[in-house]
């Protein structure tokens, strides 16, 4: 392992972000505050939802964010510079492994879906307040966070390495849609208990994990699943995950 | 200390189908049955070759399109998985000790693959920092190649709008950074005008006489006869011949052509142009002209005009077209290099 290489790529990122900081910006949190604003603010005044719902909303938002820029971060530029620009083959002749380059990109990507995570609480709370969120326990708080940043990254490696340029409209409408929708995001898992059968499926949505996990470090005075079996179900999701990605990458990587 | 580049029996199958850069439109298909009896294209790009790379040699593979240049390239630059073989930079194999390898070797694509990400100048500097450069020695080596390759007025805009040319020379300029001991090139000139071709060989020269081993891979001949000190012909997968340009041109019968042209020849004069020494076949072009296949050029001429003067045939025109890697390539192969 050769630290300086791994640091040089990693500020390379870091460059790149910094200059496309707005353009970014605008991508990752436009849509979750003009949710946040119709749901939590709209909706909750006008009296067709609870003032209640705003804490739950809140988890979900964040939930939803991060594992969007994650897989942003992370997806989008490998399917392009795998196929179509081979702008990567410039690292892949860089004095360091394969699968280091990998893991760079997932610590980038998980950077970058911590901030969107973290910034999604205090923009939320000046569109919402009052709302009732805390952080009353940070450790649990600070391992979901992580845990959620790191299945976005890892998620957008597996799906960058596997995705064909023209599917990615697909890759949204098929994969990260379903994934949002049925992951608990804008309503507690315990809302299912309606709908036994697909009560049990959602579980295979790791998004369900992230939601529920988040729920219970911020907004713990609703019904969630506990904290610990998502973190558990999290890590065990997170390290699958990025063994495909890796497996994926390294064929990608050499021909 | 120049280093030299080593391949024993090197094979490279490809499953699916080659990199871009590798389309092996010329290699061998072979369907071989699948585990379900489905039908599966193997691609034979390199078919077992060896060779031997001099250390400090402009050394050059020449071969029409998939002939294996760009994979044996790809190869020995750690970015293509042998089937089977193997292949040293220095005493460092190439798939077994990639790191070590990719500090020892500068690579020019075949097509640019710059980061569109960054500007120019940042191009050069994150690539001398992935290779542990220190700040100031990467700025430094960085405006200097700018300025070398002509790009410093461009220096900060991103490369998206950059030409061919100007890619290409930030490619090579890239490739410096990190001052590799062994240059890899592939196809650099494909694409360039004569006048940034003409800076780009004298940019490889000049790195040359610094020591360094240089590998260019073209399909141009006057481009591996202008600047490899050796050259090795490919074709499907094999090398077909392999020495200095000039030795090669020498081991084709006849190389030289005379192209000649008379007021009227007799077959009288024919047969005493085919009885010069040297001289392998004659061929009358219509009824002024005649094609002369000898193994030598202008020593010829002198006997020529003497035999037209005494048959009565004034000479009017002469050309010699002397031995080239073309003729080599077609004497080998049948095939034109271009086909």
């Amino acid at each position: 392992m050769n630290w300086r290489t791994f640091a040089a790529l990693l500020a390379r990122d870091a460059h790149v972000v910094r200059r496309n900081a707005v353009q970014l910006f605008l991508q990752t949190f436009l849509q979750p505050l003009m949710f946040v604003f119709i749901f939590g603010r709209v909706m909750v005044r006008s009296g067709y939802m609870p003032p209640a719902y705003k804490a739950l909303l809140l988890p979900g938002i964040m939930a939803i964010s991060m594992i969007f820029t994650g897989i942003w971060a992370v997806a989008m530029p490998l399917i392009a510079e795998f196929q179509w620009t081979r702008e990567i083959e410039d690292r892949l002749l860089a004095p360091i492994g394969n699968a280091w380059l990998a893991v760079e990109k997932v610590l980038a990507g998980t950077i970058q879906a911590l901030v969107a995570g973290l910034v999604v609480i205090p923009l939320a709370w000046l569109l919402l307040r009052p709302v009732d969120i805390s952080i009353h326990a940070p450790l649990p708080f600070a391992t979901m966070t992580l845990l959620v940043a790191a299945l976005s990254a890892c998620g957008g490696l597996a799906l960058g390495c596997s995705v064909d340029q023209q599917h990615i409209g697909l890759m949204f409408s098929m994969v990260l849609t379903p994934m949002i929708f049925f992951g608990c995001t804008y309503y507690p898992w315990s809302a299912l208990n309606a709908f036994p059968v697909l009560q049990k499926i959602v579980l295979v949505n790791p998004l369900v994990y992230a939601s529920e996990g988040l729920r219970g470090t911020l907004a713990p005075q609703f019904p969630h699943l506990p904290v610990t079996a998502a973190a558990a179900v999290l890590l065990g999701v997170d390290l699958l995950v990025l063994a495909a990605g890796l497996h994926r990458f390294r064929n990608k990587a050499v021909s | 200390m120049p280093i030299g580049v080593r391949i024993r029996d090197l094979r490279k199958v490809y499953v699916s189908s080659p990199p871009s850069a590798a389309q092996a439109s010329g290699s061998s298909l072979i369907g071989t049955p699948g585990p379900r009896g489905t039908s599966k294209a193997e691609v034979v790009a390199l078919g077992g070759i060896s060779l031997d790379i001099e250390a400090g040699e402009i050394f050059g593979l020449l071969g029409p399109n998939g002939a294996g240049k760009s994979t044996t390239v790809g190869i020995l630059t750690t970015r293509v998985r042998p089937t089977a073989g193997r292949a040293w930079i220095g005493d460092h194999d190439v798939w077994e000790d990639q790191v070590a390898v990719r500090r020892l070797i500068g690579v020019v694509p075949q097509r640019p693959n710059l980061d569109f990400a960054l500007t120019a100048r940042e191009i050069l500097t994150f690539h001398g920092a992935y290779f542990g450069l220190s700040s100031a020695a990467r700025e430094a080596r960085a405006t200097a190649l700018l300025e070398e390759f002509r790009i410093a007025d461009r220096a900060d805009q991103m490369v998206r709008g950059f030409s061919g040319g100007m890619m290409q020379r930030l490619s090579i300029a890239r490739a410096l950074m990190h001052d590799p001991t062994v240059l890899f090139l592939d196809e650099p000139s494909a694409g360039l005008d004569p006048q940034t071709r003409l800076l780009l060989w004298d940019i490889v020269r000049d790195y040359n006489r610094q020591g360094k081993t240089i590998v260019i891979t073209t399909h141009n001949m006057e481009e591996a006869d202008a600047l490899c000190h050796r050259v090795a012909i490919l074709d499907h997968g094999r090398v077909i011949a392999l020495g200095t340009p000039a030795a090669l041109k020498a081991s084709i019968p006849g190389g030289y052509l005379l192209r000649l042209r008379f007021a009227k020849h007799t077959p009288d004069l024919l047969a005493r142009l085919q009885a010069l020494p040297g001289v392998r076949e004659v061929r009358p072009q219509d009824t002024t002209g005649a094609h002369i296949y000898a193994d030598r050029g202008g020593s010829l001429i002198p006997e020529v005009a003497s035999l037209a003067v005494a048959g009565g045939a004034e000479l009017l025109d002469v050309h010699i077209s002397e031995p080239s890697l073309e003729n080599l390539f077609l004497h080998h192969t049948g095939r034109s290099l271009r086909d």
